[in-house]
């Protein structure tokens, strides 16, 4: 596949809860090799879309083609042969609990490849260094992280099996500014190494502007904007207008 | 020595790779330049690069010097990245010899066990003093959630408890009759209920079920809040968490516990009288009068004479594990499952303490 051709499809997607709809044929398109985030204001369904893409949640109607495939309409089997081709950072890490953190890692190839036990060790170290971790935390539990550990392990394990796509939940929140920093640049060296595609939930104005190639905004159930940190520097819409010109905004842009 | 890389080092396509490029190292050709060659690589990832860069290294340590061919810019970041890390180490699980471990897990076991019978001390300590400070201030008592308690751990239980214990009454009953027959003495069936029931059975049952009912409700309640750091921001907030969460516990299930027993009894009589009636023929009024003429008041007194104690260690376990939560919602589990295991050995043994006491003072 070819750099910036659509990797991420969705049409007329819509999605309910009961009553309430959180989207209401949303369109938006990621092309292959970008950085994409999604911003919101909370209960805009950033999160909800996330689920959705990943299969999670059922769309209520609408399409979502992943790698120029519909993954609803496979069969079990080919379904994750595919699902193997993306990797997930859920807010907290959602690391399992039982399992160290070398062995979280190893969980995708020992489930899916044959890997001597040595390889799969030094692969595992590679990751736990990779995200920037030190190497203690191997043998560590994830009950004996801090938070921002946490994040660190579960990205380890998204990128375990090199993937293709990148979804990352809210990936800054919680760390200290160097280390969200830090995550800045993790990810963009991984875009351009690997050609990652990353599909960014956040709300941290320095991470769009140090990571994003384009932003997309959902707003009244739709994606109402979607362009480069200029374009919406330059929307008149009021909630794109105020997010991106507040004072927090100023300050994370001041210095770039 | 010169080594081409070739096709696809996607880690789907690795292992034969490393095992071949392992063997190499293990017995390498006498040379003084290593070469590696990237042109014909199709297919590059984190682990293809990890396993590269690890051969470099190795050559090097030998004294080899190493020329990357043809690599890439993308291809030398990430072999750099990934030589950034400090060079992979091995993850280490350690491991003891089997003896060593066992002993580590029996002290372990017993530390625990004296820890905790500690800590329930303090903590007995600790519900013993706030129940004096709210003695002598009583209206800093919490009506609400005293009869909130009440309701939840005493009324909601009635059904449950009495189905139980009548079919429990039922089955003694049953039991009984058929042996007793055997001497010609299937009158006593009714001796046996009553002495049995109201004496041990039906309070062992009611707090057994209560154990595992609101026991457990008590140690999820106060873990879950323990877990949301809710008991930190009452002590904040100069609230006292036991005042507020543990006495009305501890007294509305103290209160309640001798009102069930007294149901269990009532229903496991009737279970029994139901049973006696379908298997000897006995009338109601002439169970009732057996009944009064098998039992003192002491029969009745004993059993009911055990429950607040009962009561109050079903509380105090429940409420103390709910507090030992730490952090995770795992822990709430855990700690859920021990305060009913607990709690259940502890009425239990309780019960035995109680059966060698009436023994010794003959009752």
């Amino acid at each position: 596949m070819q750099k910036g051709e659509p990797i991420i499809e969705v049409e007329g997607l819509v999605t309910r809860f009961g009553d309430n709809v959180v989207h209401d044929g949303l369109d938006l398109t990621v092309k292959r090799g970008e950085v994409i985030g999604i911003v919101g204001g909370s209960g805009t369904g950033k999160s909800v879309l996330l689920r959705t893409i990943l299969g999670l949640k059922k769309p209520d109607a609408g399409r979502i083609r992943v790698f120029g495939i519909d993954l609803a309409e496979l069969p079990e089997e080919e379904r994750r042969l595919h699902e193997r081709r993306w990797g997930v950072l859920f807010q907290d890490g959602a690391l399992f609990s039982a399992l160290t953190v070398a062995e979280n890692i190893q969980v995708p190839y020992r489930e899916h490849l044959h890997l001597s036990p040595e390889l799969m060790n030094e692969l595992a170290a590679v990751k736990i260094a990779m995200v920037g971790l030190k190497p203690v935390a191997a043998t560590l539990y994830p009950s004996e992280l801090s938070g921002g550990m946490r994040k660190r392990a579960g990205l380890a394990r998204a990128l375990a099996l090199d993937p293709e796509i990148l979804f990352l939940d809210e990936p800054t929140a919680g760390l200290d500014p160097i280390g969200a920093a830090a995550f800045d640049e993790l990810i963009n060296d991984l875009t351009e190494t690997l050609g990652l595609t990353v599909f960014l939930v956040t709300h941290d104005l320095d991470t769009l502007y140090a990571t994003c190639d384009r932003i997309a905004v959902i707003a009244e159930k739709h994606v109402i904007l979607i362009g480069t940190i200029d374009d919406m520097l330059l929307s008149r819409h009021s909630w794109v207008h105020e997010y991106f010109h507040g004072p927090r905004a100023r300050a994370a842009f001041a210095g770039k | 020595m010169r080594i081409v890389a070739a096709g696809n080092w996607s880690i789907v396509h690795l292992d034969p790779i490393d095992r071949q490029l392992r063997k190499l190292l293990a017995a390498p050709p006498e040379a003084r330049r290593a070469e590696i060659d990237f042109t014909e690589i199709s297919r590059f990832d984190t682990a293809g690069a990890c396993v590269l860069a690890r051969t470099a290294t190795l050559l090097r340590e030998r004294g080899l010097a190493v020329d990357l061919k043809n690599i890439s810019e993308a291809q030398r970041i990430l072999i750099d990245k990934i030589g950034r890390g400090g060079g992979p180490e091995p993850v280490i699980h350690l491991s003891q010899p089997l003896y060593i471990e066992f002993t580590g897990k029996v002290g372990e076991a017993a530390r625990a066990i004296a820890g905790e019978a500690l800590g329930m001390l303090g903590f007995v300590g600790a519900v013993v003093v706030t129940a004096g400070r709210t003695i002598a201030h009583p209206s800093r008592f919490r009506i609400v959630p005293f009869m909130h308690h009440m309701e939840k751990a005493g009324f909601d239980a009635l059904p449950l408890v009495c189905l139980l214990t009548f079919l429990i009454g039922a089955v003694v009953a049953q039991q009984g009759a058929v042996q007793l027959k055997q001497f010609g003495a299937e009158v006593f069936t009714v001796n046996l209920i009553a002495i049995i029931f109201l004496r041990e059975v039906g309070l062992l049952l009611t707090a057994i079920i209560v154990a595992g009912r609101s026991g457990s409700a008590f140690t999820a309640e106060i873990g879950s809040m323990k877990m949301r750091e809710e008991i930190d921001a009452m002590r904040t907030l100069g609230l006292d968490p036991m005042e507020m969460l543990v006495l009305p516990r501890v007294l509305a299930l103290i209160v309640a516990l001798p009102l069930l027993t007294f149901v269990a009894n009532i229903m496991g009589l009737i279970g029994g009288g139901v049973v006696v009636q379908l298997m000897l023929n006995m009338s109601p009024g002439v169970y009732i009068q057996r009944v009064q003429e098998a039992i003192g008041f002491w029969t009745f007194g004993v059993g009911i004479v055990k429950a607040p104690f009962m009561a109050a260690t079903i509380a105090l376990v429940g409420c103390r594990a709910g507090m030992a939560v730490s952090g995770s919602a795992e822990s709430v589990g855990a700690q859920t499952t021990r305060s009913v295991v607990y709690s259940i050995f502890l009425v239990i043994v309780l019960d035995a303490l109680f059966a060698m006491f009436f023994t010794a003072v003959d009752i």
